[in-house]
Protein backbone atom coordinates (compact mmCIF):
# COMPACT_ATOMS: atom_id res chain seq x y z
CA UNK A 1 0.00 0.00 0.00
CA UNK A 2 1.39 3.47 -0.88
CA UNK A 3 1.54 5.71 2.14
CA UNK A 4 2.11 9.67 2.91
CA UNK A 5 4.89 9.90 5.29
CA UNK A 6 5.55 13.40 5.38
CA UNK A 7 4.65 16.86 4.61
CA UNK A 8 6.97 19.76 4.02
CA UNK A 9 5.87 23.57 3.51
CA UNK A 10 7.66 25.85 1.78
CA UNK A 11 7.85 29.15 0.08
CA UNK A 12 8.23 29.28 -4.01
CA UNK A 13 9.44 32.77 -4.56
CA UNK A 14 9.87 33.31 -8.06
CA UNK A 15 13.63 35.12 -7.40
CA UNK A 16 14.82 32.46 -5.55
CA UNK A 17 14.95 29.95 -8.28
CA UNK A 18 16.04 33.42 -10.53
CA UNK A 19 19.44 33.35 -7.77
CA UNK A 20 19.87 29.61 -8.58
CA UNK A 21 19.83 30.03 -12.12
CA UNK A 22 22.15 33.05 -12.04
CA UNK A 23 24.58 31.65 -9.65
CA UNK A 24 24.18 34.02 -7.27
CA UNK A 25 23.60 31.51 -4.42
CA UNK A 26 26.55 32.94 -2.52
CA UNK A 27 26.06 36.13 -2.15
CA UNK A 28 25.16 36.89 1.32
CA UNK A 29 21.39 38.10 1.15
CA UNK A 30 20.95 34.46 -0.62
CA UNK A 31 23.00 33.04 1.17
CA UNK A 32 20.33 33.42 4.56
CA UNK A 33 17.60 32.05 2.46
CA UNK A 34 19.41 29.11 1.20
CA UNK A 35 21.40 28.03 4.34
CA UNK A 36 18.16 27.56 5.55
CA UNK A 37 17.15 24.63 3.46
CA UNK A 38 20.86 22.59 3.95
CA UNK A 39 19.29 20.73 6.45
CA UNK A 40 16.00 19.99 4.23
CA UNK A 41 17.89 18.61 1.09
CA UNK A 42 19.56 16.22 3.94
CA UNK A 43 16.61 14.84 5.26
CA UNK A 44 15.43 14.54 1.80
CA UNK A 45 18.36 12.50 0.50
CA UNK A 46 17.80 10.52 3.44
CA UNK A 47 13.64 10.00 3.29
CA UNK A 48 14.13 8.94 -0.44
CA UNK A 49 10.37 9.80 -1.55
CA UNK A 50 9.46 7.05 -4.15
CA UNK A 51 6.73 9.55 -5.48
CA UNK A 52 6.30 13.51 -4.22
CA UNK A 53 2.60 15.17 -4.60
CA UNK A 54 3.45 19.00 -5.05
CA UNK A 55 0.57 21.43 -4.31
CA UNK A 56 1.15 24.71 -5.49
CA UNK A 57 -0.30 27.78 -8.12
CA UNK A 58 0.18 28.71 -11.34
CA UNK A 59 1.49 32.32 -12.00
CA UNK A 60 -0.31 33.05 -15.49
CA UNK A 61 1.83 30.21 -16.96
CA UNK A 62 0.16 27.08 -17.65
CA UNK A 63 -3.29 28.49 -16.80
CA UNK A 64 -4.38 32.28 -18.09
CA UNK A 65 -7.69 33.85 -17.05
CA UNK A 66 -9.35 31.68 -20.02
CA UNK A 67 -9.29 29.11 -17.39
CA UNK A 68 -9.48 29.25 -13.62
CA UNK A 69 -10.06 25.23 -11.87
CA UNK A 70 -9.82 25.84 -8.14
CA UNK A 71 -8.32 21.99 -8.56
CA UNK A 72 -6.11 20.74 -11.54
CA UNK A 73 -4.52 17.31 -10.85
CA UNK A 74 -1.80 16.83 -13.13
CA UNK A 75 -2.11 12.85 -14.61
CA UNK A 76 0.51 13.40 -17.39
CA UNK A 77 3.72 11.63 -17.74
CA UNK A 78 6.06 14.66 -17.53
CA UNK A 79 5.48 18.82 -17.40
CA UNK A 80 8.17 20.47 -18.56
CA UNK A 81 9.52 23.83 -16.99
CA UNK A 82 7.43 26.89 -18.71
CA UNK A 83 8.47 30.03 -19.89
CA UNK A 84 7.61 32.81 -17.79
CA UNK A 85 9.58 35.63 -19.64
CA UNK A 86 12.75 34.80 -19.19
CA UNK A 87 12.90 31.56 -20.82
CA UNK A 88 12.09 28.01 -19.01
CA UNK A 89 14.06 27.51 -16.06
CA UNK A 90 17.42 25.28 -16.98
CA UNK A 91 16.11 22.52 -14.43
CA UNK A 92 14.76 19.20 -15.61
CA UNK A 93 11.37 17.91 -17.10
CA UNK A 94 9.34 16.95 -14.28
CA UNK A 95 7.82 13.09 -14.78
CA UNK A 96 4.95 12.43 -13.41
CA UNK A 97 3.33 9.55 -12.02
CA UNK A 98 0.27 8.67 -14.37
CA UNK A 99 -0.78 5.63 -12.95
CA UNK A 100 -1.27 7.04 -9.27
CA UNK A 101 -2.40 10.09 -10.36
CA UNK A 102 -4.77 8.78 -12.44
CA UNK A 103 -5.79 6.66 -9.40
CA UNK A 104 -6.24 9.82 -7.49
CA UNK A 105 -8.32 11.14 -9.75
CA UNK A 106 -10.83 8.52 -9.35
CA UNK A 107 -10.67 8.43 -5.53
CA UNK A 108 -10.65 12.07 -4.46
CA UNK A 109 -13.58 12.74 -7.35
CA UNK A 110 -15.87 10.17 -6.13
CA UNK A 111 -15.02 10.90 -3.10
CA UNK A 112 -16.85 14.46 -4.31
CA UNK A 113 -13.80 16.53 -4.31
CA UNK A 114 -14.08 17.30 -8.34
CA UNK A 115 -10.75 18.19 -9.64
CA UNK A 116 -9.66 19.23 -12.68
CA UNK A 117 -7.65 16.65 -14.66
CA UNK A 118 -4.78 18.06 -17.03
CA UNK A 119 -3.16 15.40 -19.06
CA UNK A 120 -0.87 18.54 -20.83
CA UNK A 121 0.66 20.97 -18.48
CA UNK A 122 4.52 23.23 -18.07
CA UNK A 123 4.88 23.91 -14.80
CA UNK A 124 6.10 27.31 -13.71
CA UNK A 125 8.37 28.32 -10.51
CA UNK A 126 5.51 27.85 -8.27
CA UNK A 127 6.75 24.09 -8.23
CA UNK A 128 10.25 24.14 -9.52
CA UNK A 129 11.75 26.37 -6.97
CA UNK A 130 10.37 24.25 -4.09
CA UNK A 131 11.45 20.98 -5.61
CA UNK A 132 15.06 22.92 -6.04
CA UNK A 133 15.12 23.67 -2.09
CA UNK A 134 14.18 19.98 -1.33
CA UNK A 135 16.15 18.05 -3.96
CA UNK A 136 18.76 20.44 -4.88
CA UNK A 137 19.55 21.41 -8.66
CA UNK A 138 20.30 18.27 -10.23
CA UNK A 139 21.27 17.98 -14.01
CA UNK A 140 19.49 15.40 -15.69
CA UNK A 141 16.96 14.46 -13.98
CA UNK A 142 14.57 14.90 -10.56
CA UNK A 143 15.40 11.57 -8.44
CA UNK A 144 11.73 11.19 -8.03
CA UNK A 145 8.25 11.52 -10.08
CA UNK A 146 6.04 14.44 -8.76
CA UNK A 147 2.20 14.73 -8.98
CA UNK A 148 1.77 18.52 -9.41
CA UNK A 149 -1.88 19.72 -7.82
CA UNK A 150 -2.67 23.29 -9.03
CA UNK A 151 -4.50 25.45 -6.98
CA UNK A 152 -6.18 28.91 -8.15
CA UNK A 153 -5.02 31.42 -5.38
CA UNK A 154 -4.58 33.95 -8.24
CA UNK A 155 -8.61 34.98 -8.79
CA UNK A 156 -10.63 35.84 -5.49
CA UNK A 157 -11.60 33.61 -4.01
CA UNK A 158 -9.31 30.68 -3.60
CA UNK A 159 -10.97 27.49 -1.48
CA UNK A 160 -11.32 28.37 1.81
CA UNK A 161 -8.26 26.66 3.96
CA UNK A 162 -11.48 24.21 5.59
CA UNK A 163 -12.12 22.79 1.77
CA UNK A 164 -8.20 22.48 1.20
CA UNK A 165 -7.61 20.42 4.71
CA UNK A 166 -10.40 17.95 3.60
CA UNK A 167 -9.21 17.72 0.31
CA UNK A 168 -5.65 16.95 2.03
CA UNK A 169 -7.48 14.18 3.95
CA UNK A 170 -8.75 12.92 0.83
CA UNK A 171 -5.65 13.12 -1.01
CA UNK A 172 -4.77 10.77 1.99
CA UNK A 173 -7.37 8.19 1.33
CA UNK A 174 -6.93 7.85 -1.98
CA UNK A 175 -2.87 7.17 -1.73
CA UNK A 176 -3.88 4.75 1.08
CA UNK A 177 -6.07 2.45 -1.40
CA UNK A 178 -3.00 2.15 -4.41
CA UNK A 179 -1.87 -1.21 -3.92
CA UNK A 180 2.17 -0.42 -4.80
CA UNK A 181 4.16 0.33 -2.22
CA UNK A 182 5.23 3.35 -1.93
CA UNK A 183 6.74 6.08 -0.11
CA UNK A 184 4.99 9.36 -0.81
CA UNK A 185 5.91 12.88 0.14
CA UNK A 186 3.49 15.96 -0.04
CA UNK A 187 4.19 19.60 -0.50
CA UNK A 188 2.37 22.61 0.85
CA UNK A 189 3.96 25.79 -1.34
CA UNK A 190 3.64 29.29 -1.23
CA UNK A 191 3.63 32.20 1.11
CA UNK A 192 4.43 33.37 3.92
CA UNK A 193 2.89 36.53 4.92
CA UNK A 194 3.57 38.88 1.24
CA UNK A 195 1.55 42.00 -0.70
CA UNK A 196 2.79 42.58 -4.21
CA UNK A 197 0.21 44.31 -5.68
CA UNK A 198 -1.08 48.05 -4.88
CA UNK A 199 0.10 50.69 -2.74
CA UNK A 200 0.04 47.95 0.42
CA UNK A 201 2.89 45.88 -1.48
CA UNK A 202 5.91 45.03 0.93
CA UNK A 203 3.42 43.61 3.97
CA UNK A 204 5.42 41.59 6.02
CA UNK A 205 3.49 40.31 9.07
CA UNK A 206 6.34 37.76 10.84
CA UNK A 207 4.06 37.49 13.81
CA UNK A 208 1.10 36.04 11.54
CA UNK A 209 3.52 33.79 10.05
CA UNK A 210 5.01 32.30 13.44
CA UNK A 211 1.52 31.73 14.75
CA UNK A 212 0.78 30.15 11.31
CA UNK A 213 3.65 27.91 11.63
CA UNK A 214 2.92 26.71 15.04
CA UNK A 215 -0.44 26.26 14.23
CA UNK A 216 0.26 24.17 11.38
CA UNK A 217 2.38 21.61 13.68
CA UNK A 218 -0.01 21.60 16.67
CA UNK A 219 -3.32 22.63 16.22
CA UNK A 220 -4.35 22.75 12.09
CA UNK A 221 -7.65 22.71 12.56
CA UNK A 222 -7.83 26.16 14.29
CA UNK A 223 -5.97 27.12 10.99
CA UNK A 224 -8.97 26.17 8.82
CA UNK A 225 -11.40 28.28 10.54
CA UNK A 226 -8.85 31.38 9.32
CA UNK A 227 -11.65 33.40 6.93
CA UNK A 228 -9.90 34.72 3.75
CA UNK A 229 -10.05 38.38 5.05
CA UNK A 230 -7.51 37.33 7.83
CA UNK A 231 -5.17 35.74 5.47
CA UNK A 232 -5.32 39.08 2.90
CA UNK A 233 -5.31 41.35 5.96
CA UNK A 234 -3.19 40.04 7.92
CA UNK A 235 -0.20 38.02 5.18
CA UNK A 236 -1.19 40.38 2.38
CA UNK A 237 -2.94 39.54 -0.40
CA UNK A 238 -1.13 37.52 -2.15
CA UNK A 239 -0.16 35.67 1.26
CA UNK A 240 -3.43 34.22 1.04
CA UNK A 241 -2.30 31.86 -1.18
CA UNK A 242 -0.85 30.06 2.32
CA UNK A 243 -4.31 27.90 2.14
CA UNK A 244 -2.14 25.40 -0.05
CA UNK A 245 -0.22 24.42 3.10
CA UNK A 246 -3.26 23.38 4.60
CA UNK A 247 -3.73 20.44 1.60
CA UNK A 248 -0.52 19.06 2.25
CA UNK A 249 -1.40 19.50 6.61
CA UNK A 250 -4.61 17.82 5.91
CA UNK A 251 -3.02 14.88 4.56
CA UNK A 252 -0.68 14.21 7.19
CA UNK A 253 -1.47 12.72 10.68
CA UNK A 254 -3.57 14.69 13.48
CA UNK A 255 -0.29 14.63 15.55
CA UNK A 256 2.84 15.37 13.57
CA UNK A 257 6.69 15.68 14.62
CA UNK A 258 7.71 19.11 13.28
CA UNK A 259 11.36 17.83 12.63
CA UNK A 260 12.47 21.05 10.80
CA UNK A 261 11.18 24.69 10.83
CA UNK A 262 12.82 27.91 8.92
CA UNK A 263 11.88 31.62 8.29
CA UNK A 264 13.62 34.63 7.00
CA UNK A 265 12.75 37.65 5.56
CA UNK A 266 12.92 38.61 2.80
CA UNK A 267 13.38 37.11 -0.49
CA UNK A 268 12.41 39.78 -2.37
CA UNK A 269 9.02 41.29 -1.10
CA UNK A 270 7.78 37.63 0.32
CA UNK A 271 8.35 36.25 3.98
CA UNK A 272 10.48 32.73 3.05
CA UNK A 273 8.87 30.22 5.29
CA UNK A 274 9.70 26.25 5.40
CA UNK A 275 8.56 23.49 7.90
CA UNK A 276 9.10 19.58 7.82
CA UNK A 277 6.00 17.57 9.31
CA UNK A 278 6.21 13.63 9.58
CA UNK A 279 3.91 11.40 11.05
CA UNK A 280 4.36 10.76 14.23
CA UNK A 281 4.48 6.97 13.87
CA UNK A 282 7.23 6.98 11.56
CA UNK A 283 9.55 9.64 13.33
CA UNK A 284 11.91 7.42 14.86
CA UNK A 285 13.90 6.18 12.04
CA UNK A 286 14.30 9.73 9.94
CA UNK A 287 14.38 12.08 12.80
CA UNK A 288 18.57 12.37 13.30
CA UNK A 289 17.82 16.02 10.87
CA UNK A 290 17.24 18.20 13.46
CA UNK A 291 19.88 17.33 15.63
CA UNK A 292 18.39 14.88 17.53
CA UNK A 293 17.86 10.42 17.69
CA UNK A 294 16.59 9.66 20.87
CA UNK A 295 13.79 7.24 21.41
CA UNK A 296 11.37 6.75 23.51
CA UNK A 297 10.05 9.63 25.60
CA UNK A 298 6.62 9.64 23.54
CA UNK A 299 4.53 12.26 22.35
CA UNK A 300 4.60 16.29 23.92
CA UNK A 301 8.61 15.76 25.61
CA UNK A 302 9.69 14.73 22.19
CA UNK A 303 7.97 17.21 20.04
CA UNK A 304 9.13 19.95 22.66
CA UNK A 305 12.91 18.83 22.20
CA UNK A 306 12.21 18.70 18.36
CA UNK A 307 11.04 22.04 18.59
CA UNK A 308 13.91 23.27 20.18
CA UNK A 309 16.59 21.82 18.02
CA UNK A 310 14.83 23.21 15.12
CA UNK A 311 14.72 26.38 16.54
CA UNK A 312 18.36 26.87 16.89
CA UNK A 313 18.98 25.92 13.04
CA UNK A 314 16.41 28.31 12.30
CA UNK A 315 18.13 30.94 14.19
CA UNK A 316 21.28 30.08 12.69
CA UNK A 317 19.77 30.13 8.86
CA UNK A 318 18.61 33.69 9.77
CA UNK A 319 22.02 35.11 10.97
CA UNK B 1 -22.23 50.03 -13.04
CA UNK B 2 -20.48 50.63 -9.78
CA UNK B 3 -18.81 48.00 -8.03
CA UNK B 4 -20.40 46.14 -5.08
CA UNK B 5 -19.12 46.91 -1.90
CA UNK B 6 -16.90 43.63 -0.03
CA UNK B 7 -15.73 43.40 3.22
CA UNK B 8 -12.33 43.12 1.63
CA UNK B 9 -12.55 46.38 0.02
CA UNK B 10 -11.34 47.60 3.28
CA UNK B 11 -8.32 46.58 3.49
CA UNK B 12 -6.07 49.86 1.93
CA UNK B 13 -4.00 49.90 -0.68
CA UNK B 14 -5.36 46.79 -1.84
CA UNK B 15 -7.50 45.84 -5.21
CA UNK B 16 -8.51 42.20 -4.29
CA UNK B 17 -8.66 40.20 -7.79
CA UNK B 18 -12.25 39.01 -7.68
CA UNK B 19 -14.75 37.52 -10.14
CA UNK B 20 -15.98 41.03 -10.79
CA UNK B 21 -12.55 42.02 -11.26
CA UNK B 22 -11.42 38.69 -13.54
CA UNK B 23 -14.80 39.81 -15.59
CA UNK B 24 -13.66 43.17 -16.06
CA UNK B 25 -9.99 42.83 -16.54
CA UNK B 26 -10.17 40.34 -19.11
CA UNK B 27 -8.90 42.25 -21.86
CA UNK B 28 -6.15 43.70 -19.65
CA UNK B 29 -4.74 40.35 -18.78
CA UNK B 30 -5.20 38.66 -22.27
CA UNK B 31 -3.42 42.06 -23.72
CA UNK B 32 -0.74 41.16 -20.54
CA UNK B 33 -0.48 37.56 -21.31
CA UNK B 34 0.03 37.65 -25.10
CA UNK B 35 3.30 39.61 -24.45
CA UNK B 36 4.85 35.82 -23.41
CA UNK B 37 5.74 35.20 -27.15
CA UNK B 38 8.93 37.82 -28.46
CA UNK B 39 6.59 38.61 -31.56
CA UNK B 40 3.85 40.13 -29.75
CA UNK B 41 6.45 42.46 -27.51
CA UNK B 42 7.55 44.04 -30.46
CA UNK B 43 4.01 44.40 -32.31
CA UNK B 44 3.40 45.93 -29.32
CA UNK B 45 6.45 48.29 -28.81
CA UNK B 46 6.18 49.41 -31.88
CA UNK B 47 2.57 50.87 -32.20
CA UNK B 48 0.89 50.37 -28.52
CA UNK B 49 -2.48 52.01 -28.96
CA UNK B 50 -2.36 49.87 -32.26
CA UNK B 51 -1.88 46.69 -30.49
CA UNK B 52 -4.31 46.89 -27.98
CA UNK B 53 -6.99 47.62 -30.37
CA UNK B 54 -6.89 43.75 -30.73
CA UNK B 55 -8.01 43.34 -26.87
CA UNK B 56 -11.20 45.33 -26.85
CA UNK B 57 -10.34 47.06 -23.47
CA UNK B 58 -12.04 50.44 -22.43
CA UNK B 59 -10.78 53.23 -23.10
CA UNK B 60 -10.06 53.95 -18.98
CA UNK B 61 -8.25 50.44 -19.61
CA UNK B 62 -6.33 52.00 -22.48
CA UNK B 63 -4.83 54.49 -21.06
CA UNK B 64 -3.88 52.91 -17.98
CA UNK B 65 -1.85 50.89 -19.89
CA UNK B 66 -0.47 53.36 -21.79
CA UNK B 67 0.48 55.17 -18.48
CA UNK B 68 1.78 52.18 -16.94
CA UNK B 69 -0.32 53.29 -14.56
CA UNK B 70 -0.27 50.23 -12.24
CA UNK B 71 -2.64 50.92 -9.56
CA UNK B 72 -5.29 51.95 -11.71
CA UNK B 73 -4.68 48.71 -14.14
CA UNK B 74 -5.71 46.55 -10.90
CA UNK B 75 -8.34 48.86 -10.20
CA UNK B 76 -9.34 47.99 -13.75
CA UNK B 77 -9.45 44.29 -13.22
CA UNK B 78 -5.88 43.67 -14.25
CA UNK B 79 -4.32 41.15 -11.50
CA UNK B 80 -0.55 41.60 -10.45
CA UNK B 81 0.89 38.42 -12.21
CA UNK B 82 0.19 39.34 -15.30
CA UNK B 83 0.08 42.89 -15.27
CA UNK B 84 4.30 41.77 -14.20
CA UNK B 85 4.51 40.94 -17.64
CA UNK B 86 3.99 44.03 -19.20
CA UNK B 87 6.46 45.66 -16.66
CA UNK B 88 8.75 42.80 -17.70
CA UNK B 89 8.43 43.49 -21.58
CA UNK B 90 9.75 47.20 -20.54
CA UNK B 91 12.77 45.79 -18.81
CA UNK B 92 11.67 46.56 -15.03
CA UNK B 93 12.09 44.37 -12.18
CA UNK B 94 8.92 43.01 -9.96
CA UNK B 95 10.69 44.96 -7.40
CA UNK B 96 11.02 48.65 -9.43
CA UNK B 97 7.01 47.39 -10.19
CA UNK B 98 6.65 47.20 -6.88
CA UNK B 99 8.18 50.32 -5.60
CA UNK B 100 6.21 52.38 -8.14
CA UNK B 101 2.65 50.60 -6.96
CA UNK B 102 3.81 51.81 -3.33
CA UNK B 103 4.80 55.68 -4.47
CA UNK B 104 8.15 54.74 -3.14
CA UNK B 105 11.73 54.73 -5.23
CA UNK B 106 13.29 51.62 -5.85
CA UNK B 107 15.73 52.31 -3.39
CA UNK B 108 13.60 52.98 -0.76
CA UNK B 109 11.50 50.21 -1.09
CA UNK B 110 14.02 47.64 -1.40
CA UNK B 111 15.26 48.99 1.88
CA UNK B 112 12.24 48.63 3.57
CA UNK B 113 11.90 44.87 2.55
CA UNK B 114 15.35 44.54 4.33
CA UNK B 115 14.11 46.08 6.96
CA UNK B 116 11.99 43.64 7.62
CA UNK B 117 9.05 44.87 5.06
CA UNK B 118 5.88 47.11 5.65
CA UNK B 119 4.41 46.64 8.90
CA UNK B 120 0.87 45.87 9.01
CA UNK B 121 0.43 47.65 11.99
CA UNK B 122 -1.63 50.77 10.80
CA UNK B 123 -1.83 48.94 7.38
CA UNK B 124 -5.12 46.90 8.49
CA UNK B 125 -8.08 48.91 7.80
CA UNK B 126 -9.54 51.66 6.12
CA UNK B 127 -12.29 52.10 8.71
CA UNK B 128 -11.01 50.27 11.82
CA UNK B 129 -13.78 48.53 12.23
CA UNK B 130 -11.77 45.45 11.74
CA UNK B 131 -11.15 42.82 14.27
CA UNK B 132 -7.81 42.72 14.97
CA UNK B 133 -8.04 46.86 15.29
CA UNK B 134 -10.24 46.56 17.41
CA UNK B 135 -8.50 44.11 19.83
CA UNK B 136 -5.66 46.57 19.45
CA UNK B 137 -7.84 49.17 20.69
CA UNK B 138 -8.95 47.24 24.14
CA UNK B 139 -5.45 45.61 24.84
CA UNK B 140 -4.72 50.16 24.28
CA UNK B 141 -6.46 50.82 27.56
CA UNK B 142 -5.33 48.53 29.76
CA UNK B 143 -1.38 48.53 28.13
CA UNK B 144 0.30 50.77 26.48
CA UNK B 145 2.24 48.53 24.89
CA UNK B 146 -0.63 47.80 22.74
CA UNK B 147 -0.95 51.51 21.95
CA UNK B 148 1.56 51.50 19.08
CA UNK B 149 -0.19 48.52 17.85
CA UNK B 150 -3.24 50.56 16.24
CA UNK B 151 -1.23 53.69 15.52
CA UNK B 152 0.21 53.95 11.80
CA UNK B 153 3.96 53.92 11.06
CA UNK B 154 4.82 57.34 12.56
CA UNK B 155 4.75 55.75 16.20
CA UNK B 156 5.68 52.39 15.48
CA UNK B 157 8.73 53.79 13.93
CA UNK B 158 10.18 55.55 17.14
CA UNK B 159 9.72 52.32 18.33
CA UNK B 160 12.34 50.61 15.65
CA UNK B 161 9.56 48.05 15.48
CA UNK B 162 9.72 47.03 11.70
CA UNK B 163 13.31 47.35 11.79
CA UNK B 164 13.87 44.53 14.38
CA UNK B 165 12.05 42.04 11.77
CA UNK B 166 15.50 41.88 9.62
CA UNK B 167 16.26 38.84 12.05
CA UNK B 168 12.70 37.42 12.24
CA UNK B 169 13.46 34.62 14.10
CA UNK B 170 16.81 35.09 16.11
CA UNK B 171 15.57 33.58 19.69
Amino acid sequence: MAKIIAGIGSSHVPAIGAALDNGKTEEPYWKRVFSGFEKSKEWMAKTKPDVAIVVYNDHASAFSVEMIPTFALGCAAEFPPADEGWGPRPVPVVKGHPALAAHIAQSVILDEFDLTIVNKMEVDHGLTVPMNLLFGQPKDAWPCPVIPLAVNVVMYPPPTGHRCYMLGKALRRAVESYPEDLKVVIFGTGGLSHQISGPRAGLINSKWDKSFLDNLSKDPKKLTRIPHLEYMREAGAEGIEMVMWLIMRGALDDKVDEVYRFYTVPASNTAVGHIILENARKASSTRKVAGKSKRGSAGKSRQAAARKSIHRIASKGTR
Amino acid sequence: MARTQQDYDDIPGTFVFDAERSREGFGINMFCMSLMKDDNRKAFKANEAEYLKKFRLTPEQTEAVLKRDYNRMLELGGNIYFTAKLGATDGHSFQHLAAVMTGASQQDYAAMMLGGGRSVEGNRSRSGKDKSAAKAKAGAKSASKAASASKPKSKSKSKSKPKSKSSAKRK
